[in-house]
């Protein structure tokens, strides 16, 4: 079967489910490396890993949505729930573009007064004051829940946010995109039609955006399969997903718990990804929850890219990870590994190569 | 396949030897994957799909050291602040617990003390053996040994007796780092030389005791130091047959003396750990000893060749003294989890690598 699909690989067709199932569950791990490592020299044959100078801000903790799996939230009335002003915020965005930094991905819980306005005010006062700085912001739950709260379409209220400054999507939130998998993590969160439903009408409008998987919810393989093609499906073919970016769930304070997903399950997956993905462009390694070590050895299993800087992060450090990596080290690890470091910005575009 | 791999591969499959040159030549490839598969299956040919751990515990019984090496972190002068040395009785109290959490082994080591005198490190052994009689002595580097050695006058046969007599089953591999003078001199210079360390193990080996070997990476020295630290090791190891496994452990960058350096990243420690399960084909185990691998990387590196685990190894304090990021113990149902997620078998051995059933 092996033979076949390299076959095909090599033919630039592209692989179905029983195939990526076999890879997946079947095929020797650096036989699936190998193989996601010829389509990222293929893709990508400059040899360049990339990566963004970004902050993550949490605008707030407090959600409704209540997943099991998250470690970061506090119901709306508990104690330790906070919501951030305008100002706090645009100081957090002051200084990172005082760092250079050019992405900010403001994302919180689904609180239950953030009206629409709230949004397009905070939009429009980062655009003006820090115009260098690409606002990648709001899931798709966040999207659903604020047009839900202010009596919106999804189709209007991600124009007037497109229109007061959001340029594009990140595709948090999609956990596993199999609604078995989300009754039991996160029954209170959109089901995976209506976050197909937002990134379809982000594309429609123009904006780009990313999708993620997350790993360790002690999910079937051929669930994770159907995840991959769902994306896979959903990509029009002007392309609209910039970028695929599978993480692990992290165990520690969360109701859930258990072990989540292994290094060796993570680099598995994210090779198949590589090759059932190939009208994704980029594939990211998540240093944030695999660490330094692991995100090295990731760029020889189909990723060519290593997210953000991260000057900010959160919610996976709520949940016991707390890797942490200076814009040096990234390079760095890039270098070492034998690739040519780049900074980019939101849309892949090359800013900067460390030569 | 690449002309080199090939080489390789056919020599795999007639069980010859990899030479210097060759093994350099692997350390020049950028194939990471191609390298990890000639070494996984050169594992598969000694291991099959068992990977084995044990049950152990660490014992620091002091940190107090006449040596400075650069690399340590965890050292400190006789009257320094947190310099101390626990009484053989609190080693034994140690052991006792470990072996009342189920742990059949200590792996006992410190630093060069310079006042206890032989008949402590004896009283050590006697503690351990009294208060866990089943328990297996893994204890002392050839660092210490020579130490020893000095110190009380005897040869290295006539300590090695007293020792074993005391209690002493087996040896670790530590105190190698990296045999190159040069280096070594910068990295560690009032150390014994890598020349003494093979001297102290050969004798360890005559003495009828085994031991494993290490090698520290990823500081100042080249490729080709590595390359001939695993010759020197192969080549004894051909003369006397009595190292368990090999170690390589990359360098820990915090807290120690050597600036500007980081360490060596994830694509060089599995490079490193398939150079060598290649080169070694005298060495029947090569351990990922997670505790300075991370535990993400050490169960990436079952597909590089690494066929050990090391083992539970309560409170370990030389590497997390240097910021390895591990935590302190592993439960075995975690090391069996993350053994069979990389679709091997888990196997529990003692410290002489006997099989103690599968898990």
């Amino acid at each position: 079967m092996l033979a076949g699909i390299s076959d095909k690989l090599n033919c630039g067709q592209p692989i179905g489910r029983e195939e990526a199932l076999y890879l997946l569950q079947e095929a020797e791990l650096l036989e699936v490396g190998r193989l996601a490592d010829r389509m990222r020299q293929r893709l990508h044959p400059q040899r360049r890993v990339t990566f963004v100078v970004d902050r993550n801000v949490n605008y707030s903790n407090v959600c409704l949505a209540g997943c099991s799996f998250c470690a970061f939230y506090r119901s709306p009335g508990v104690e330790g729930g906070y919501l951030l002003s305008h100002q706090q915020i645009l100081a957090k965005v002051s200084e990172l573009a005082a760092q250079g930094g050019t992405q900010l991905l403001l994302q919180g819980g689904l609180h239950p007064e953030l009206t629409i306005d709230w949004f397009e005010e905070l939009f429009r006062q980062i655009r003006s004051q820090f115009p260098s700085v690409q606002i990648h912001s709001l899931s798709p739950a966040e999207i659903v829940h604020t047009a839900e709260l202010s009596g919106l379409t999804i189709a209007d209220c991600l124009r007037r946010l497109r229109d007061a400054g959001l340029a594009s999507l990140p595709g948090g939130g999609a956990e596993l995109l199999v609604d078995e998998v989300r009754a039991r993590i996160s029954p209170n969160k959109i089901g995976w039609r209506q976050w197909a439903q937002v990134m379809e009408e982000a594309h429609a409008q123009g904006m780009a955006t990313t999708a993620t998987m997350v790993l360790g919810f002690g999910e079937e393989p051929q669930q994770i399969i159907e995840h991959l093609f769902r994306i896979r499906e959903l990509q029009p073919a002007s392309g609209g997903f910039t970028a695929f970016i599978p993480w692990t769930f992290q165990p520690a304070n969360t109701d859930l718990g258990g072990r989540g997903a292994s290094a060796w399950d993570y680099l598995k997956v994210l090779a198949v990804s590589r090759l059932v993905l190939d009208n994704i462009p980029n594939l990211q390694a998540s240093w944030v929850t695999q660490g330094a070590a692991v995100a090295q050895t990731a760029l020889f299993f189909g990723a060519n890219d290593l997210g953000g800087t991260m000057l900010e992060e959160n919610v996976v450090a709520a949940a016991g990870t707390s890797f942490r990596l200076s814009k040096e080290e990234l390079i760095a690890l890039i270098r070492e590994a034998g690739f040519v470091a780049a900074r980019r910005d939101t849309g892949y575009g090359i800013l900067q190569e460390y030569c | 396949m690449n002309p080199l791999f090939s080489t390789i591969n056919d020599k795999i499959e007639r069980s010859e030897r990899l030479d210097v040159d060759e093994a350099l030549q692997l350390a020049r490839c950028d194939d990471l994957l191609g390298l990890g598969a000639l070494a996984a299956r050169a594992n598969a040919r000694l291991n099959g799909a068992r990977v084995l751990f044990n049950r152990n515990r660490h014992i620091n019984y002091t940190n107090v050291c006449v040596n400075a090496c650069n690399f340590c972190a965890f050292r400190r002068d006789d009257r320094q602040q947190g310099a101390y040395c626990l009484t053989p009785q609190e080693v034994g109290e140690r052991a006792a617990a470990a072996a009342t959490a189920g742990a059949r082994e200590v792996h006992v080591v410190g630093g060069l003390h310079p006042e206890q005198p032989l008949a402590y490190y004896l009283d050590l052994l006697r503690a351990i053996r009294r208060a866990a009689p089943d328990i297996h002595i893994k204890a002392f580097t050839a660092v210490e040994i020579d130490h020893l050695s000095h110190l009380s006058g005897l040869s290295l046969a006539e300590l090695l007796e007293e020792l074993k007599s005391a209690g002493l089953d087996s040896l670790p591999g530590g105190g190698a780092e990296i045999f190159a003078p040069a280096v070594r001199h910068q990295l560690c210079p009032e150390k014994i030389t890598g020349k003494r360390w093979l001297e102290v193990m050969a004798a360890v080996h005559r003495a009828g005791l085994r031991s494993n070997a290490t090698m520290l990476f990823g500081h100042l020295e080249s490729w080709e130091d590595r390359i001939d630290h695993l010759r020197q090791l192969r080549e004894l190891q051909d003369e006397t047959g009595g190292f368990m496994a090999f170690i390589p452990l990359p360098y820990q960058a915090d807290n120690t003396r050597l600036p500007g350096l980081r360490g060596p990243g994830g694509v060089e420690i599995l490079k490193t750990l398939a150079i060598s399960r290649l080169f070694l084909d005298n060495f029947q185990h090569l351990k990922g000893y997670w505790v300075m691998l991370g535990v993400k990387l050490a169960q990436v590196a079952l597909a590089f060749g690494v066929n050990d685990l090391d083992g539970t190894v309560i409170e370990e304090r030389i590497g997390h003294a240097a910021g390895a990021a591990s935590p302190q113990v592993l439960s075995c149902e975690e090391l069996c989890w993350l053994i069979r997620r990389a679709g091997k078998q888990p196997v529990e051995r003692d410290s002489l690598y006997r099989l103690l059933g599968e898990h």
